[in-house]
């Protein structure tokens, strides 16, 4: 009982609970950052290090870790649990293990605190270390990116377990005994990793339904084999996203510590309305946490990490269905792991550097699609945009539909209409050639040469001219009839030859000792 | 440490050795994932068996150095691990499963349609320093134990190799529960040793952290169940036959 342990044990006891739990929570919550980990050994102790092992601290973790504990200690019936989950760019989420740590009424009087529990706590964190890279949602948690993201939530009090399916496996990292319980720490993982869809449909701007809620099997699915076997097999319906929604609060985050510690709470909050009401209050960071909500892809564009097109509004003025199916890809540049300021303030760099080449949303949709088409495209001047300056090639774009005679890259065609698919792929519906009287709204179709084209009569594309000329006719010299005549000249030559060469025959010999 | 090419132990080591903490663990591997999966393993075992640095102050204390931890990933095997901090202890154990090659399955080998592959086993163990008097040299009495059986498969194609690799990982992943289980079981260890007793109990040759005093020993077994020396004397002998 607590009589037998005297105040400075039980006051170390205490202490040593307390920063076992919340290095505890920096081992996990860093084991699912998705990077690897790694820290100098120091044959100086440093005064700092719990347990003699080098585990950072990350500000926002250690805050959130103790905001959950609230001052209070892990004990009996009072368990401090990490609950780690994903959730992928459409929105659905899942959760994925529980770490808990726990007291049980068992109690070792015997035991020295200053000594052997410090020792054992150092060792059971070896053993999390260990433990955190072998259960299947680190492996989840290396490759986490632009399909999925890796997130932590802490609590305290009563462990729940209903999150992680049917079938979830419990490994056990190891026990402390000391004289006022034993500490446990374990990880429940789940097992079926099929997803449930919590998309919230046409809504714009809805809150999630909650797992629970979710009516529709999603064909997204995860195996817990190796993430290269993880196949997302989404189907066409995951893109058609509502109308775009473009509002006024879109911003590029300023403070990437204040935009951090938002991304933490919006984060560690499951509950839709909390998700919601961060919304209208947050802005943009919640939007880039909460908003791998597919539903609005239009503002999480820019040209991207990938350097691609961006995604396209399921409204197009222009461009075929065919080029909005295939540019509307999953949400690129956001990419936010499960905690630092430091590491999400360099993932923010990325992504404001690239979201901040966006100005307002309507010159962010010109910006599409200008971008959309293509390298060599003819543009009327007055559609040329400070956006579409820095297009390749953009000094052989013509300055308008007259000119095109003159352009380098763009010729009259003679024969009319035999459209390649790059050039059909171009072309907005309806519209068709490139005649100086024939310009569209937006852009004006041009027929261009691509290299090694063959003549600027007929318009030709790379891959008929690759086919054309991939078996080019044979060399005279080479042909049958050729040979067989030359032999036959040669032959009735040869006595001639030899005649000649038996004259000269002296001269042969002195140049053969020569030569020797 | 010491490397020895088989294991022979003295009737004193012996008796210790009955109050020797054992444990086995058996993988299945293709040659060219020994050494990681036999690295996967000892460092393992080696973080949970090595403190910081010790440095003993006056009246009998001491304060303890920091191990820092890193992550490894595994080229060959889907599989990734914590190893301890220290170029120099991880140089050691390379260098000590570099020298562990179970043989490749021989040519007419392949022709068999079943039968074992290249089997050899390394062990990694524990112990504590007793010191004698002259003339008789230290004693070396370990307390733990840790064997890794290999068996070595030979793969057919890329296919079957791809499966290995995701195996070989689950399989890791379940050596490493098990044997995180058996350090919390909190069974013996030696006791904290004074400044003169240090290094009969650890290692202090390291300059960042401090494992317990270690020896790795391995033994390698060819496709006939025969150790590699008798293997060597037969090949020299039909060289000559010739």
């Amino acid at each position: 009982m607590d009589t037998d342990l005297s105040s400075q044990d039980r006051k170390d006891l205490d202490k040593f609970i307390k920063f076992f739990a919340l290095k505890t929570v920096q081992v996990i919550v860093q084991a699912r950052l998705g990077e690897k980990i790694c820290t100098r050994s120091s044959s100086s102790p440093t005064g700092s290090d719990w347990f003699n092992l080098a585990i950072k601290d990350i500000p926002e973790v250690t805050h959130e870790a103790k905001k959950a504990l609230a001052g209070q200690l892990p004990a009996v019936g009072r368990s401090m649990c990490v609950e780690i989950s994903l959730k992928t760019s459409e929105g659905d989420s899942m959760e994925l293990e529980i770490w808990c740590l726990e007291m049980n009424e068992k109690c070792d009087k015997e035991i020295k605190v200053s000594y052997t529990v410090y020792n054992r706590l150092s060792l059971l964190l070896k053993s999390l270390l260990a433990i955190t890279r072998v259960t299947p949602a680190y492996r989840l948690s290396r490759k986490q990116g632009h399909e999925y993201v890796i997130l932590y939530r802490i609590y305290f009090g009563e462990v729940q377990l209903s999150g992680l399916g049917e079938g979830f496996q419990t490994v056990r990292v190891g026990t402390v005994g000391t004289p006022v319980g034993t500490i446990t720490l374990s990880c429940a993982y789940r097992i079926n990793l099929a997803f449930m869809s919590t998309r919230a449909g046409e809504d714009n701007g809805a809150v999630y339904p909650s797992v629970e809620d979710s009516q529709e099997v999603c064909t997204t699915s995860f195996s817990t084999s190796p993430p290269s076997q993880c196949v997302f097999t989404v189907t066409k319906a995951h893109f058609q996203t509502p109308p775009p929604v473009v509002t006024d609060t879109l911003k590029v985050p300023v403070m990437g510590l204040a935009f951090s510690h938002q991304l933490s709470s919006s984060r560690l909050s499951y509950q839709p309305a909390a998700l919601g009401v961060g919304s209208a209050d947050m802005g943009y960071p919640v939007l880039f946490a909460g908003g791998l909500n597919a539903a609005h892809p239009h503002q999480l564009i820019g040209p991207g990490k990938e350097g691609g097109v961006p995604p396209v509004p399921s409204q197009p003025a222009h461009g075929t269905q065919a080029d909005q199916e295939r540019m509307c890809t999953p949400l690129d540049g956001v990419h936010y792991s499960a905690a630092t300021p430091s590491s999400s303030e360099d993932t923010e760099t990325v992504s404001n550097s690239s979201e901040g080449k966006c100005g307002s949303p309507h010159d962010l949709l010109e910006t599409i699609f200008i971008r959309k088409v293509g390298a060599f495209v003819n543009k009327p001047i007055n559609q040329v945009t400070m956006a579409n300056l820095d297009i390749p090639f953009a000094m052989f774009a013509p300055k308008n539909v007259e000119l095109e005679d003159n352009d380098p890259m763009v010729n009259p065609p003679d024969s009319p209409e035999t459209e390649s698919p790059l050039q059909g792929s171009l072309h907005s519906e309806g519209s068709s050639g490139s005649s100086a009287g024939n310009t569209h709204d937006d852009f004006v179709m041009i027929d261009f040469k691509p290299a090694f084209s063959k003549d600027d009569i007929l318009p030709m594309d790379l891959g008929t001219f690759y086919r054309e000329f991939q078996n080019p006719p044979q060399l005279s010299s080479l042909s049958i009839d050729i040979g067989a005549q030359s032999m036959a000249e040669d032959l009735d030559s040869l006595p001639e030859k030899l005649a000649v060469h038996e004259k000269n025959v002296k001269e042969f010999d002195a140049f053969v000792e020569t030569l020797q | 440490m010491g490397l020895c090419p088989s294991t022979s132990s003295g009737p004193r080591s012996r008796a210790a050795a009955m109050n020797c903490r054992a444990e086995v663990l058996e993988v299945s591997v293709e040659g060219r994932q020994v050494e990681e999966a036999m690295l996967a393993v000892l460092h393992t075992v080696l973080l949970h068996r090595s403190t910081g640095k010790f440095h003993y102050k006056k009246e009998g204390t001491y304060s303890i150095g920091t191990v820092g931890t890193q992550d490894v990933d595994c080229d060959f095997i889907d599989f990734a691990y914590v190893r301890v901090s220290s170029e120099e202890l991880d140089r050691a154990l390379r260098k000590a499963v570099g020298e562990f090659k179970p043989p490749p399955c021989r040519p007419q080998d392949a022709l068999r349609s079943s039968g074992s592959d290249g089997m050899g086993q390394i062990s990694l163990e524990f112990y504590q320093k007793k010191k004698s008097r002259w003339p008789f040299s230290d004693e070396c009495i370990p307390w733990e134990l840790w064997t890794i059986k290999v068996n070595v498969v030979n793969l057919a194609n890329e296919q079957e190799r791809q499966i290995c690799r995701e195996k070989v990982g689950e399989k890791l992943c379940e050596k490493i529960i098990n044997i995180v289980e058996v350090m919390n079981r909190h069974e013996y260890l030696p006791k904290m040793p004074t400044q003169s007793e240090v290094d009969n109990v650890f290692d202090t040759s390291l300059k960042d952290v401090q494992p317990y005093l270690y020896k790795i020993s391995y033994q390698i077994t060819d496709t006939l169940g025969t150790s590699v020396t008798t293997t060597m004397r037969r090949l020299i002998k039909d060289t000559l036959a010739l």
